[in-house]
């Protein structure tokens, strides 16, 4: 059965869709600035660092979600997922980097940092959460049925 | 942590919608609540307890006690 969003999860819906068309758009910008006209010295710091703030601003949308989200299952749900994220980016970044230590894999991670395996572990986490929670509804449905 | 939300939501013919409603949370609250899945805060225990009209030990049971 679909559940409405929350007030808290409709607000950080709409900070995430902002954020992240920020991040679309400074990519782009930034990307064809440093092809095109490469800025060089503070400039050259200030212009590269601007794709990075929008990522800066979804995790403050996450932490704004958990503040303002006043179900506190729905919360504990939440704080369950954003643990499940970090667990899975760490882990990764932790292997990942003893391969690169003894020279297994080239240094680098070709742009998939830790923001993004952070994001996808958030991302497993919250399809787990939403499994578990429509498993245990539908399992309701059909007793409430009999 | 046992409790009987699932008896007495059935005695006042209640949906868990409608006591998510009531409580002012959402259906999945009541349900992990009710299987035993999570375990309320204190305010939110108290606010069950109210809107059944029944003290806290009369809903929530301590592990091991029967219903």
């Amino acid at each position: 059965m679909a559940t409405k969003p929350s007030p808290a999860m409709r607000r950080y819906l709409i900070r995430l869709t902002t954020c992240m068309t920020l991040f679309v758009f400074l990519i782009f910008a930034v990307g064809w600035l440093f092809r095109h006209a490469p800025p060089t010295g503070a400039l050259a710091w200030g212009a590269a660092v601007l794709p990075a703030l929008p990522i800066l601003g979804t995790f403050w949308t996450i932490f704004r979600l958990l503040e303002e989200e006043t179900d506190e299952y729905i919360r504990h749900m939440l704080v369950r997922q954003s643990l499940f994220a970090t667990a899975f980016c760490l882990s990764i970044m932790t292997v990942w980097e003893f391969l690169q230590n003894y020279d297994v894999v080239p240094s680098g991670t070709h742009g998939f940092g830790a923001a993004f395996l952070w994001f996808v572990g958030l991302g497993v986490g919250g399809m787990v959460n939403g499994l578990a929670m429509r498993r245990d509804c539908a399992e309701d449905e059909l007793e409430e049925a009999e | 942590m046992n409790n009987r939300l699932r008896v007495l939501r059935a005695e006042h013919g209640w949906s868990q919608q409608d006591l998510a409603d009531r409580l002012g949370v959402s259906r999945q609250s009541v349900n992990a609540i009710e299987k035993g899945r999570y375990d309320p805060s204190l305010p939110l225990a108290f606010t069950i307890a109210d809107v059944f009209g029944l003290p806290i030990e009369a809903i929530f049971l301590r592990e091991g006690t029967p219903e």
